[in-house]
């Protein structure tokens, strides 16, 4: 995206945020408050490099290792650091475990909290309206949208991020998967199921 | 304060929309995204600062308008607070006086978003508080930042964690002072929040809370 900075489409109209977002760049840039290779860095890292693989490895790992199940769910800032995924909004982390009784949920009400470092950023939903109103007061509602449907006796409890904590789901490991090994176990796990609205399936 | 930012409950929102999968369906959003955490580098102001800005937004306007132009705006808000740009250079797209300043270059980066901004701190105070107490909430309404949502405020639950002292987010917002306040995960049922006819007795809401926004112990 690099070459993207000052290259304008003659071609398309321009709206007037597009407008408005092109001369507040400009500005920034020849003021030397933004480096646009810096910017461009920054934008690489978090559309193209981190992202909710990073979580599946340490979900997958914790499905292997108890030892290591044990560590990420009483101190998961060190656990998840361990495994090289640190920074910028995940210095505080809380991993919470899903089981037959209790299913986890995670939502920033008052603005999009969201674990960068093991999900990168979060999808157009998670910051939506309707997510973010709802998942707390209408959470059976909500998980039906994703096409989860839980059994009634099973215990929900939501996670309102509204602190500086950052909130993982480990999702229940599938039947069936006694043989694989943790590559084959990361690649069952999606980002959803990290955030408490999906669960994972067998292969 | 109680801005259109603080959604948890309201309804008429409708069915969750996961159409959208790429991180910036627009080219002006990705811009925004990548000078929001350049000019954040400069560190002439903090993440609660950065929040309250977003939300002083009309709340009409920010509930019709997509995550990053509430980003844009708490931006362009920021830096002329800060007395980096004014209005008319925003308006002009290019500097109208001499002043210029070294950003944040891309060697840097890396471990800056490495580092990160843990907020945890050392307290001279002792928690008022332990897990397993059941407490209430305060019923405040401030009209400056803060992270006590509207839908909890006068509630009771019970501490499940206690997590030391972090930074206080209503005076960091406020004067960018770093005031450490115990901070705790309080489980709410549903029940109490929503009342029994709109919720389930199973479920319940955990919500990270900073003593300061505790009125007793119950």
């Amino acid at each position: 995206m690099s070459k993207d900075h000052t290259h304008h489409h003659h071609d398309a109209p321009v709206s007037e945020i597009e407008s408005r977002v092109r001369r507040l760049e400009q500005l920034l840039v020849e003021k030397g408050l933004v480096d646009p290779e810096a910017m461009d860095e920054l934008v690489d890292t978090y559309e193209n490099r981190v992202g909710p693989r990073n979580g599946a490895a340490v979900v997958a790992r914790a499905w292997s290792d108890p030892e290591y199940k044990h560590r990420l769910l009483t101190d998961a800032t060190s656990a998840i650091m361990e495994m090289g995924y640190a920074g910028r909004q995940g210095e505080h982390m809380q991993v919470i475990e899903n089981t037959p009784q209790v299913h986890n949920m995670v939502v920033c009400t008052l603005c999009s909290c969201y674990p960068w470092p093991v999900l990168g950023l979060p999808p157009t939903w998670y910051k939506a309206s309707s997510y973010r109103a709802r998942a707390v007061k209408e959470p059976r509602a909500v998980l039906k949208d994703f096409g989860l449907e839980l059994d009634p006796s099973v215990q929900i409890k939501v996670w309102d991020s509204t602190a500086e904590v950052r909130y993982l789901v480990l999702p229940m490991r599938p039947e069936g998967t006694d043989d694989l090994d943790r590559e084959a176990l990361a690649a069952l796990v999606e980002r959803d199921a990290m955030i408490g609205v999906a669960q994972v399936s067998a292969p | 304060m109680n801005g259109a930012h603080d959604l948890g409950g309201m309804d008429g929102f409708g069915p969750i929309d996961q159409s959208q999968t790429t991180h910036f369906p627009e080219q002006w959003e990705r811009t925004v995204f990548g000078l929001t955490l350049a000019c954040g580098m400069l560190g002439k102001w903090n993440l609660d600062i950065s929040r309250f800005a977003r939300e002083q937004m009309d709340p009409g306007h920010y509930l019709t308008s997509t995550y990053y132009e509430h980003w844009l705006h708490g931006l362009e808000t920021l830096l002329v607070q800060q007395g980096l740009v004014d209005k008319e250079e925003l308006e002009a797209g290019k500097p109208l006086d001499d002043t210029r300043y070294t950003p944040v270059n891309k060697d840097q980066v890396a471990s800056i978003l490495e580092k990160g901004g843990p907020v945890s701190m050392e307290s001279e105070k002792k928690a008022l508080y332990k897990v397993g107490d059941t407490v209430s909430l305060i019923n405040r309404h401030p009209s400056g930042h803060t992270r006590l949502p509207r839908y909890l405020r006068g509630h009771s639950g019970e501490i499940i964690f206690h997590h030391g002292s972090h930074i206080f987010p209503d005076t960091h917002a406020q004067s960018g002072q770093k005031e450490p306040a115990h901070l705790y995960t309080i489980a709410f049922s549903a029940h109490e929040i929503w009342g029994e006819f709109e919720s389930k007795a199973e479920d319940s809401i955990m919500v990270d809370v900073f003593e300061p926004y505790i009125a007793q112990r119950i």
